[in-house]
């Protein structure tokens, strides 16, 4: 059952063509990669999904709303919660001060002293719980990914966005992410995941859509994608005649 | 005849806005400084120039060519010495502009008050050129001509110098990217410092050419501040022709007002544009920073 | 977020109770007099923290709101009974605000600091353009039985009637919509929080606040006119006290506005000239010295652990 539908979305910036005419589907309970090479366009999706920025023609439809005319804040109360490229933690709040932030105006609605307790056991899932209490501003950089994650599931999304979430981590970190991905899916959470580290794409993805120069490239299950030869000449450059 | 009247109004009004405007561009998108005191050196220009013609007998336009370096210098040292400091310790662009906006609200005060305590409240004025010209058939004051004269020159100066120049070019693409300025070999305190004094200089030589022809009081700097925030925002910020463009516009609709509706809703008139550019085009009629 | 508020509302309500009977226990006209102007500038700064503090968008129009409530009262003072004033006055200071909090709150602060920069000179202009044209004559006269002890009364009530609601917004969702806001808006709105709807509220409530203590306070004058009632230098010293307090408190306003009231009046009274070069500068050493207020910079001493200030905005 399609949850997400997009349909020949675009984008540009004064000249640039950031996004040219996606479309693509993702079904309830898939985990999708979004992949392509840098400037392809695939953070500026993700953006446009979100809401964070607006587009210029096509049409996104998720759970039967046309969503791609909505500020963020009513896309984030239909479902859909992203983690950002660049961690946005709110710094001086605490680590639990941040999922609760998370709960208080998401899909659960949760505040006072059931937040708390609340906060506390997604913290747990994502290994933060004994830093509940530290300023986020202080947690070191693959923890403060952990609490935007946190952050983000607090918001008990259908759609979770994960914008380049495992870049930068050392081999055991990254087993630690992959595992808490799959956790998650296996919770019934719909996941779209931009990715370069292609070893997660192919422990996670069932499904990949590559993207270049703004268009989708190739689509279709991970293992046949990834082994196209447009797709690895888009990554690599090469000319493959 | 009416409409020469109105346009050489309009143009003088326009062409000094313009100025000021410019030099406030400068200081927020080069520098980075919403600088809310920016009337006020306006005003305290026109009381130098005052007292350098009147008190010394100096020529009005040799008061002017005292006055533009002296601007420069002082507003050089002003972002020295108060604005260094800000710029220092804010962890971020909007932290830096949250500390120069109240920064500059504070030195308004300071340079509102000398003024106060120098001239008092009233209003001052000294005659130059007061006395009507020909100008296709209708008369014009002199000195208005000649301050939209030379309020068009300078202007016209300073636009090309930064389009043409190479660090006209480096300070507009600061304005653009500052964060990547460093990149490209410009060294970006040196270059703001150099951006604030610039536009600095531009507001003193507006206001030494006000006095020429405008009766002007210390209390009057909050008024062209603001009408040369509203023209930096409908011109888009860091967009010098937008910020022309927009001066010219400005000063067009403030004369018809003046003129068809009464002198004393300009303001009102300026404040409900800016609301129509906010609700309709908030990145300003002329869009992005730049060219 | 402590919750040690407990002891502290006690200490606050004690505080508040004592102020009300002061005025039967210590009669004395200075001592009114110097309890109106704490009392005003008080309510005036909380309220400006109530919006500013935790939005850090810099409000620059608390002229404007107290200007508009005061000669509300001017024009409205033989014609309707003194509730149906407040109210009127309530009324199109929360208009004014909704109107520019709706176009200015969409967008980044800059926009709204200019606005409102320029908002009190606007209404000044505006008011005095209709009084010329259309009254005919400039100034008002203000006769009401308004007492002394009565606009005290006023504002002390409006002074705990803001604390209390700003405390109750720290407390609920609202506020912490607010801290959210502050520290980082795409989050916030990422997060399901209507940042717009959630600004132009606390801008509204604030600006409520401000033009019913002009309200109040306009019987102090026995005649107005635009250019005293819309005085700049009310926003800036408003401004003053909330930053050397902390606005990110809600009793660090009223920490500022102790000393520089009885600073302010010294030095008016000392150098009536000088007295706009000496808030700039009292101004600028604040914003130098003490960017988050004094109260904050107490904390940050005692504190355990050092905590990084690092925050988007230093309001």
């Amino acid at each position: 059952m399609s949850l997400l539908r997009i349909n020949g979305l675009s984008k540009s910036f004064g000249g640039l063509r950031a996004v040219d005419g996606l479309s693509f589907e993702v079904t309830r309970g898939e985990v999708v990669g979004l992949l392509g090479p840098n400037g392809s366009g695939k953070t500026t999706a993700m953006n446009l999904i979100s809401g964070a920025l607006r587009a210029d023609s096509g049409e996104i439809v998720f759970d039967g709303h046309c969503i791609e005319k909505l500020p963020p804040h009513r896309i984030a109360r239909l479902g859909v919660a992203r983690t950002f490229q660049l961690v946005r933690v709110l710094g001086t709040m605490s680590t639990a001060e941040n999922v609760q932030a998370g709960l208080a105006f998401g899909s659960e609605h949760v505040f006072g002293a059931a937040a708390r307790d609340a906060s506390l056991v997604l913290l747990d899932r994502v290994g933060l719980r004994d830093r509940a209490d530290l300023p986020a501003s202080e947690l070191t950089y693959i923890d403060q990914k952990r609490l935007e994650l946190a952050r983000a599931l607090a918001l008990g999304p259908q759609l979770l966005l994960l914008d380049e979430w495992l870049a930068g981590l050392n081999p055991s970190e990254l087993r630690e992410g992959i595992a808490l991905i799959h956790d998650l899916r296996a919770r019934g959470v719909t996941i779209i995941l931009v990715e370069h580290v292609m070893d997660a794409v192919r422990a996670l993805c069932d499904r990949c859509v590559v993207m270049s120069a703004g268009t989708k490239l190739a689509e279709g299950k991970t293992q046949d994608v990834l082994a196209r030869d447009d797709v690895i000449s888009a990554y690599l450059g090469v000319d493959h005649a | 005849m009416l409409l020469v009247e109105l346009t050489v109004a309009a143009l003088t009004l326009g062409g000094l806005y313009a100025l000021i405007a410019m030099g406030l561009t400068l200081q927020y998108g080069v520098a980075r400084i919403m600088n809310l005191a920016h009337g006020e050196f306006m005003v305290a220009a026109a009381f130098l120039a005052y007292w350098l013609v009147t008190g010394l007998g100096l020529h009005p336009l040799l008061a002017l060519a005292v006055a533009l370096p002296v601007g420069f210098l002082l507003q050089w040292l002003v972002y020295q010495a108060l604005l260094t400091p800000l710029v220092r310790r804010a962890v971020s662009p909007a932290a830096l502009e949250v500390d120069s906006i109240l920064a500059t609200f504070g030195l308004l005060f300071i340079v509102q008050g000398i003024v106060l305590v120098g001239f008092g409240g009233g209003y001052y004025s000294y005659s130059y050129l007061a006395f009507p010209v020909n100008v296709l058939g209708t008369p014009v004051s002199a000195n208005r001509l000649l301050a939209a004269g030379v309020a068009l020159v300078i202007g016209l100066a300073i636009y090309g110098v930064l389009v043409k120049s190479r660090w006209g070019t480096a300070m507009r693409a600061m304005a653009g990217a500052p964060r990547f300025a460093h990149l490209v070999g410009i060294n970006p305190q040196a270059m703001a410092a150099f951006a604030f004094a610039l536009g600095g200089s531009l507001v003193v030589g507006a206001g030494t050419l006000v006095s020429m022809f405008l009766p002007f009081s210390a209390s009057m700097g909050v008024t062209f501040t603001m009408k040369a925030l509203v023209i930096v925002i409908m011109g888009g910020v860091g967009n010098l022709m937008g910020c022309i463009l927009a001066a010219l516009l400005l000063g067009v609709v403030e004369t018809l007002v003046s003129r068809f509706v009464d002198p004393g809703l300009t303001l009102a008139a300026t404040f409900a544009i800016f609301l129509l550019v906010l609700l309709l085009r908030p990145q300003g009629l002329f869009g992005r920073a730049g060219r | 977020m402590m919750e040690r508020i407990n002891l502290g509302a006690w200490v606050v309500a004690a505080v508040l109770v004592m102020m009300a009977v002061l005025p039967i226990v210590a009669p004395g006209d200075y001592l009114l007099s110097y309890g109106i102007n704490l009392l005003q500038y008080g309510t005036l700064a909380t309220a400006w923290a109530l919006f500013s503090g935790p939005t850090r968008y810099i409000s620059l129009a608390t002229t404007a709101f107290f200007g508009i409530g005061a000669y509300t009262v001017a024009v409205l003072g033989e014609v309707l009974p003194w509730p149906a004033i407040l109210l009127v006055a309530l009324l199109i200071g929360s208009l004014v605000a909704f109107v520019v909090g709706l176009s200015t709150l969409r967008l980044s602060g800059v926009h709204f600091v200019i606005f409102t920069f320029g908002l009190s000179e606007l209404i000044r202009q505006l008011v005095t353009w209709y009084e010329v044209n259309v009254t005919k004559s400039i100034g008002r006269y203000i006769f009401t039985d308004i007492s002394m002890r009565q606009i005290y009364w006023q504002l002390l009530a409006l002074l705990a009637l803001a604390l209390l609601i700003g405390w109750l917004i720290r407390r609920s969702r609202l506020g912490l919509a607010l801290r959210v806001i502050g520290e980082d808006e795409v989050v916030a709105r990422h997060l399901g929080i209507n940042t717009t709807r959630v600004k132009v509220l606390l801008f509204v409530v604030s600006a409520a606040f401000m033009t019913l203590v002009g309200a109040v306070m306009s019987p102090r004058w026995t005649y107005i006119d635009p250019a005293i009632v819309f005085n700049p230098s009310l926003s800036f010293q408003v401004l003053i006290m909330s930053l050397l307090g902390g606005a990110g408190q809600l009793l660090g306003p009223l920490a500022g506005v102790i000393p520089l009231t009885a600073l302010f009046e010294y030095l008016s009274g000392r150098f009536p000239n000088y007295f706009s070069v000496l808030l700039g500068v009292t101004f600028l050493v604040i914003v130098y010295l003490v960017p988050n207020g004094v109260i904050e910079r107490l904390r940050s001493v005692f504190r355990r652990r050092p905590v990084a200030l690092e925050q988007k905005g230093s309001v």
